[in-house]
């Protein structure tokens, strides 16, 4: 199955690359992320079909990742649709191939079992959604793109290094070098610590980049302030998502090893690093999308921050990868069409987002309630597990930050999100043409509706698939 | 085979500190290309047994390292009409003198390391965190996008070098992918290169700062 999900997407990407219509070729999307999505959940419901080579295997954390962005990719193939028949003016062939492209490279990050081609798999995805970045062609978006190859490219060379020297820890414990992830974890505890020590602070670093955590995160508002929303969704939600399950990989080859202390104070820092980068560029933060990027930093540093805490908190990590992913796509999609309609993404300009677009404006609201752990939302719930699970293992200190940075975080977007919201908007703006349609709102509103159903009910297939990520990764049967 | 391989190793040290102290970038350019074909060597040289897998990705390292990567960055040279450096963050002959120290700690880094018993005699390891380190200076007091490009190029020339000890762990298929993936990486930032230079009439990275907070 996992050749379908790699195959089909590229196969499609090749098709949008030669077809020749600019007004059909949006569609392909739509289809490809319905079959996506489809054989996604065919393949969640039959586990023997979850091992298709000895590279290829599908685990628990992978079927989260995969569950995330396949859902993810779906809606937002459809606001795809709806954005660009706005941008009829400019080509589109890079943009809807790039974006199939991501989508199987995508998969193969999350089926592959062997950390060198789970490498490769992440690289290609930085360079299929670099020309994302430069849709819009302008000297904005060439400087973001610059800056997203120039940093990402280092860092995910670092994470080469990485994974090599992870290969000598088993070389130089008398073992045959590998890259498997099976025959890695099983032979974890005998790998040579220095050079495990020094793979894990290079994998930390390099996958650490893509995700976004500071004090790498420096290309992230870049991009985000300059990608149109869409693909600032399927950054935030999907490509930080896959390297998360990167960085879960070295996580479990460490605790298998028994180096949990030895990692738990660098994730935590890292974490509470992170969020306090994003809580204090946040405050007074006039571009709103530069603001939608210090949260992904600010949600990043949370998911790191539960694998450091481990143990209790792992469940809300693990639920965290998809309310995060699911959230980040109601506030970027919403974000976009505000964009859209005032034409700035300066809190300037743009206010009154309730009366000029009643219900972007409504969604981007909610959506800012639902990320900042404001309940009844899916968030609230996973950070509140998180927390919980630093309580019940007696980390006061990093429970009491958490909650301190979660409060500023709160207030600073706060004070954004109600400068674009409130007021009335002003003349120039009431006039452009852009009104929520059926395909720009309706995969938003679907979004919100999945976050609120997550905050209210957990599903328990969901909740299965959760509790056996959380297995997985602990390494008990 | 053993002093052989450490004379090219040796010689890829050298060739490194050149690279730093070098303000035409078509030159540093060619001692790129000729580290990619010394590169080439090394699996030659270290692999017993000369099978196929081997002899092609020696293959692979020397026409993409060596050929393809070095022809791309001198045709973005050519339309962009540019030779030289400009005055980089720190001087050539600091950065060389910084090189230099960084080679020096390299060398005794990798005498503190536990290494796998046949690994102590060659300076594989060595020169591979010692060319990292150089890519890395290179990559951060440039200017010039092209010239960062380079400095990225010879980081992963580094981690090449790296890679060589662990045949098991790197099947020829993986490794290939590594290859593409940094000509492909490399193709779409000469692209955006040349995009920068039309849209900025430089190709100083110091214009690129109006998203800066």
């Amino acid at each position: 199955m996992a050749y379908v999900m790699i195959f089909f997407p590229l196969v499609m990407a090749a098709i949008a690359a030669a077809v020749p219509s600019n007004r059909l070729r949006p569609w392909l999307l739509p289809v490809t992320a319905v079959v996506h999505f489809a054989t996604t959940v065919f393949v969640l419901i039959r586990p023997d079909l979850m091992v298709t080579a000895k590279w290829l295997i599908l685990d628990p954390p992978g079927r989260i990742v995969l569950l995330v962005v396949s859902t993810l990719f779906l809606f937002c193939s459809f606001y795809t649709v709806g954005y660009l028949q706005y941008r009829m003016e400019r080509s589109n062939r890079v943009f809807c191939a790039c974006l199939l492209g991501f989508l199987g490279i995508m998969s193969i990050v999350v089926w592959s079992h062997h950390l060198g081609l789970m490498w490769v798999a992440i690289e290609a995805t930085t360079l299929c959604t670099a020309p994302l970045i430069y849709f819009n062609r302008t000297q904005h978006s060439i400087e973001a793109t610059w800056k997203y190859l120039m940093v990402g490219s280092v860092g995910i060379a670092l994470a080469l290094l990485g994974t090599f020297f992870l290969a000598y820890a088993s070389l130089q414990a008398g073992l045959e070098s590998t890259l498997v992830f099976e025959d890695v974890l099983q032979d974890a505890a005998l790998l040579s610590k220095p050079w495990l020590h020094a793979a894990f602070i290079l994998l930390l670093v390099g996958y650490g980049t893509k995700m976004g955590l500071a004090p790498m995160h420096t290309w992230k508002p870049e991009v985000y302030g300059e990608v149109p929303g869409v693909v600032g969704a399927i950054f935030a939600g999907g490509v930080t998502s896959c390297a998360f399950l990167a960085i879960m990989r070295i996580y479990q080859i460490c605790l298998a090893a028994g180096e949990y202390a030895y990692i738990s104070r660098m994730l935590l820092f890292m974490g509470l690093f992170s969020m306090a980068v994003a809580g204090l560029f946040m405050v007074s933060q006039r571009d709103f999308k530069r603001m939608l990027a210090y949260s992904s930093i600010e949600h990043m540093g949370i998911l790191v921050l539960g694998l450091g805490i481990g143990g209790p908190a792992l469940f809300g990590t693990m639920l965290h990868i998809v309310t995060n992913g699911m959230t980040k796509g109601v506030l970027f999609l919403s974000a976009g069409n505000i964009h859209r309609a005032y034409g700035s993404k300066s809190t300037e300009i743009v206010c009154g987002a309730m009366r000029r677009l009643p219900l972007s404006g409504s969604l981007f609201l909610a959506g800012f309630l639902a990320i900042t752990g404001s309940p009844p939302f899916g968030p609230f719930i996973s950070e509140f597990a998180i927390l919980n699970g630093a309580f019940s293992d007696g980390r006061f200190v990093t429970a009491g930050l958490f909650l301190l940075l979660l409060l500023v975080v709160f207030i600073g977007m706060g004070a954004t999100v109600l400068k674009v919201v409130q007021g009335r908007a002003p003349k120039q703006v009431q006039n452009t043409p852009y009104r929520d349609g059926l395909l720009t709102a309706a995969p938003v509103v679907i979004f919100m509706g999945i976050v609120l159903l997550l905050g209210l009910y957990i599903p328990a297939p969901l909740s299965g698939m959760l509790n056996d990520a959380v297995r997985f990764l602990e390494g008990r049967p | 085979m053993t002093n052989l391989l450490n004379t090219i190793l040796v010689t890829i040290l050298v060739m490194n500190l050149f690279a730093l102290g070098t303000s035409r970038i078509l030159a540093v350019t060619r001692v790129v290309a000729a580290q990619g074909v010394l590169l080439g060597f090394i699996p030659l040289l270290v692999h017993k047994s000369l099978v196929m897998p081997v002899l092609l990705m020696a293959a692979a390292a020397i026409s993409i390292k060596a050929i393809l990567i070095p022809s791309i960055i001198v045709r973005a040279l050519r339309d962009a009409q540019i030779k030289h450096e400009v005055k980089p963050l720190i001087g050539f002959l600091p950065s060389i003198i910084l090189g230099a120290i960084a080679t020096a700690f390299a060398l005794l880094f990798a005498g503190q390391l536990p290494l796998a018993g046949n690994h102590y005699d060659t300076l594989l390891v060595p020169t591979a965190i010692a060319t990292v380190l150089v890519g890395f200076i290179q990559l951060v007091t440039r200017y010039k996008a092209i010239s960062q490009v380079i400095g990225y190029l010879i980081l992963e020339n580094g981690i090449f070098i790296f890679s060589m000890l662990l045949v098991e762990a790197m099947p020829l298929i993986v490794e290939m992918g590594v290859m593409l993936d940094l000509f492909v990486g490399i193709f779409v930032t000469c692209i955006i290169i040349n995009h920068i230079n039309q849209a900025f009439s430089s190709m100083d990275t110091r214009e690129l700062v109006s998203l800066k907070e």
